[in-house]
């Protein structure tokens, strides 16, 4: 068996909850923002009310919950999570649940984003597989201990299944609520012994999902679902340009609204507070707000547009390198070019953003949100409250979506709670509530990017040359991501997937421009790779394509690098369950295939035309991830990685007019997609016993290339602006 | 205004502007918080409720509109078809982030209770006005299906 490499508890510590057995663990963290110390929480009413800094506790009552370190907005980590240490507690999966861990950077940081509490880079299971697994055998070592010690006998000769701790010789057996109190009372195995795979139960299994129940019965609780005693409701007035600030407003007919308790201008616009959420929304229609402009973006999209162009006309900060490019392409049989844009895009999660505040009975500040970096939220909501963070408690709610939305570097949503809240004496409860138009025209887009290709094939149709120039937005600047994520003018999340190609080329060069504008951008699922895969796939088609060469094994005789065998694994595979490239009259295959996070996707689409618009009916997708925790959630994702990425590609695009102001504004003109829209997927998944990785953004990127590269067999053209639709004029 | 409506099948009084819309009424009067708001514009489905046994969008609904009828949230979704969604749903586990899911269950619930015996043309007419941004389709699909076999459909 392949080690695991993933992050592993340094430390455990054992505390006695009231009435069962708490596990935590303290990881080894590397420049923690903050450490905070164990804290009381304060559940939501109705709530059982422990104190659970750690990683699962169990209950007299036999229910074991697991606290889940990372946001659940669909993912699966509460489930992925809740496997792993149910299968080495040897629990029955009927006595587990799940619920979100507090914000504790301490207990629950992050190791693979440095230590900071939060989620993304589809990075929850690798980074929880070895630390989940260790919680789960601890505790189970400590209920037998405990047991042991209760039947005296030797704790060897006892064995647990399905939630049952027995001795066999003596016949005596006693379920884990009845030793959850003495268990406590253990010491903590420093090393408690894990399972070999072929000793799992549940991990490789598709276990029922903990939250679709929930999720069925409108129980499940969102952050908008939260309401408070006395809470008023904020909307706030936004500028109509990025970059613009409130001149003055005239807030009469707003006050005049029943129900209008204030109006305030905040650092983000003018914010009305209201006693119900209607009274807030009428209120603000009623605002007249004078904008100033004078720092604000005032160019049209299609002039950002040109503007990247031109400058990916010429080099930029060199990523990587390889041999000489310019020599090569001059001296090349035939060149390719391509010049693409990629629009800003819009994460539009079915849950706008919100957040509740309230003061707590010590002073402290609660905070209700679907925090996906708890710790920076924490540290936002302190310092604009003027408290200590310890004094900060972030309950992460079930969150309608992300996408990347909800994991704010600069914790906006958060500040904005906060000050909405100390602006109104700090005191009563608010929640802070954006519409749908709030969040298409609120920024936050992926990026707006322009990509500049030059293939060179020589007289025997070899690829001898390859140069890539990427121009855009870098949203990584001036955040704490900044040194992570920057380096030597290179941010390198704009290159993820181009600066390392999967296929050789003798002589490569890939280069930057950062252009930064007054438009706030961010990462949106699958980050770079959602520009980068789209490039490098469909170019590397025409190319192969010029070159007389099969898609598939063009591809996979380009791949000879052993780091690239899985990628080549996948491709293979998807090519096997398609059974080949050619398609039913009327209709084309494309293929792509993208690492991307650590995991290995290929995909399959067979397009057609409808309308001179692309319908995609199958798609067949191969993803290798390391151990499959969970087969269901991973294909799962892989379906929903899909059709978010089919959705951009074919139809998204967030506009500026001139002038800057945003074109659309609601789901009527920033299109979704919809259930006649989705098309079949087929999902199979490599046996692997590679250290588990991420699943949550890995399935997007393939899809906009294969698609592309299938639209190219029907039309001749590959799509080099998106969405589709609009530069294929449909 | 006072105005008294029947929300699964109890009779409750409000008193609100007019022209609130019962979304806002089932969820900041009523804490009935499983009608979800998502687009306010009748776009996107979140906000589906029954009136009457017909899918109606609660954020475009002013209150007045519904007085004398009979509203049903999913709080309140009960019989033969809501039980065989609710399966049909646990089978396939169908909801991702989960926030829309209120609205595909109470719109395929109408659409099953109006005709069991559906083919694929049937959900995706009914449910091309639910936006899911999780993109469930597959098993939205999958787990109607399931459930109109079921009903006997």
């Amino acid at each position: 068996m392949a080690p695991y490499d993933t992050p592993t508890a340094s430390r455990r510590a054992f505390l006695a909850g009231s009435g069962g057995l708490v596990v935590a663990a303290v990881l080894p963290l590397k420049g923690r923002a903050q450490s905070g110390a164990a804290r009381a929480f304060t559940p939501l009413a109705g709530e059982e009310g422990y104190a659970p800094n750690a990683f699962l506790r169990i209950g007299s009552d036999n229910i074991v919950t697991i606290l889940i370190k990372h946001i659940e907005f669909g993912q699966g980590p509460w489930t992925g999570l809740a496997t792993l240490v149910a299968d080495e507690l040897d629990a029955d999966w009927s006595q587990i649940r799940a619920e979100h861990a507090p914000a504790n950077a301490a207990l629950y940081g992050n190791a693979v984003l440095g230590g900071i509490q939060g989620t993304g880079g589809s990075t929850a299971i690798a980074a929880s597989f070895m630390i989940m697994r260790q919680a789960g055998a601890a505790a189970k070592a400590m209920l037998v201990a405990a047991a042991a010690e209760a039947w005296s006998v030797s704790a060897a000769e006892i064995s647990v299944s399905k939630g049952m701790i027995s001795h066999p010789a003596t016949g005596r057996t006693g379920a884990f609520g009845e030793f959850a109190e003495a268990a406590a009372a253990q010491t903590a195995p420093e090393n408690p012994v894990l399972k070999t795979p072929d000793q799992f139960v549940y991990i490789g299994k598709d276990m029922p999902k903990l939250d679709t129940g929930a999720k069925s019965t409108g129980a499940a609780m969102f952050t908008l679902d939260v309401y408070r005693e006395n809470m008023q409701t904020v909307v706030v007035e936004r500028p109509k340009k990025f970059g613009a600030k409130p001149a003055s407003f005239d807030d009469a007919g707003a006050r005049a609204v029943p129900g209008v308790v204030d109006v305030k201008q905040l650092s983000a616009g003018v914010a009305v507070y209201a006693q119900n959420t209607y009274a807030a929304l009428k209120a603000r229609k009623a605002l007249d707000v004078a904008w100033d402009d004078s720092e604000a973006e005032t160019r049209s999209t299609e002039a950002l547009a040109q503007e990247r162009l031109e400058r990916a006309r010429q080099r930029g900060a060199v990523a990587n390198e390889l041999g000489d490019v310019d020599q090569a392409l001059s001296g090349a049989e035939t060149v390719l070019e391509a010049e693409y844009v990629f629009p800003y895009l819009v994460h539009a999660p079915m849950e706008p953003l919100d957040a509740v505040i309230a003061r707590g009975a010590d002073g402290g500040v609660d905070v209700w949100m679907g925090s996906q970096i708890q710790t920076l939220d924490q540290g936002t909501v302190a310092a604009v409250c003027s408290v200590d963070p310890s004094m900060v408690r972030i309950n992460t709610m079930l969150a309608g979506g992300s996408f990347g939305r909800r994991a704010q570097p600069t914790s906006h949503v958060a500040a904005e709670a906060a000050e909405a809240f100390m602006a109104a004496g700090g005191e009563t409860p608010i929640k802070v509530m954006w519409t749908r138009e709030d969040d298409i025209r609120g920024g936050y887009y992926r990026p707006l990017i322009a990509h500049r290709l030059r293939g060179g094939l020589d007289g025997g149709g070899n690829i001898i040359a390859w140069e890539q120039v990427v121009a855009g937005q870098s949203f990584a600047a001036g955040t704490p991501f900044e040194p992570m994520m920057i380096q030597n003018g290179i941010d390198s999340t704009m290159l993820e997937g181009a600066s390392v190609l999967p296929y050789h080329m003798p002589n490569f060069n890939v280069s930057l421009h950062i252009i930064n504008n007054p438009v706030p951008t961010l990462w949106w699922r699958s980050v770079g790779h959602t520009h980068t895969g789209y490039a490098v796939e469909t170019f590397i088609d025409e190319l192969l394509e010029k070159a007389g060469k099969d898609p598939v094994e063009g591809r996979l005789a380009l791949m000879s690098d052993p780091k690239d065998a899985r990628l080549a694994g996948v491709l293979r595979k998807a090519s096997e369950m398609a059974g080949g490239m050619s398609a039913p009259q009327g209709r084309a295959r494309g293929v792509a295939a993208v690492e991307s996070f650590s995991s290995y996707v290929a995909q399959i689409a067979e397009v057609s035309l409808e309308n001179g618009a692309p319908r995609v009916h199958k798609v067949w997708c191969a993803v290798d991830c390391g151990v499959p925790v969970n087969p269901n959630v991973i294909r799962a994702q892989m379906e929903g990685g899909i059709g978010y990425g089919l959705n951009a590609v074919l139809f998204n695009e967030l506009a500026l007019a001139d002038g800057g102001a945003v074109v659309q504004s609601n789901f009527h003109d920033y299109r979704a997609l919809r259930i006649s829209e989705m098309p079949d997927v087929e999902v199979e998944i490599i046996p692997s016993v590679e250290p588990p990785t991420g699943v949550g953004e890995p399935g997007l990127p393939p899809i906009g290339p294969a698609v592309a590269n299938a639209v190219r067999k029907l039309t001749g053209k590959t799509p080099r602006r998106l969405p589709m639709i609009k530069s294929m004029g449909a | 205004m006072k105005f008294v409506i029947n929300v699964n099948k109890e009779q409750r009084t409000v008193d609100v502007d007019p022209d609130t819309p019962l979304l806002w009424v089932l969820r900041d009067e009523m804490r009935l918080t499983g009608t979800k708001f998502g687009c306010g514009v009748a776009q996107c489905g979140a906000c589906t409720v029954h009136v009457d046994g017909a899918p109606r969008r609660a954020c475009v609904t002013p209150v007045s509109a519904v007085e004398g009828g009979e509203v049903v949230t999913i709080e309140g979704l009960a019989g033969a078809e809501a039980d065989a969604v609710r399966e049909a749903w646990a089978e396939y586990d169908t909801p991702q982030c989960g926030y829309c899911q209120s609205g595909q269950i109470m719109t395929a619930v109408a659409l099953l209770s109006a005709k069991p015996n559906v083919t694929d043309a049937d959900i995706d007419n009914a449910l091309a006005g639910n936006i899911c941004r999780c993109a469930t389709y597959v098993r939205i699909r999958k787990a109607v299906k399931a459930a109109s076999a079921k009903l006997g459909g």
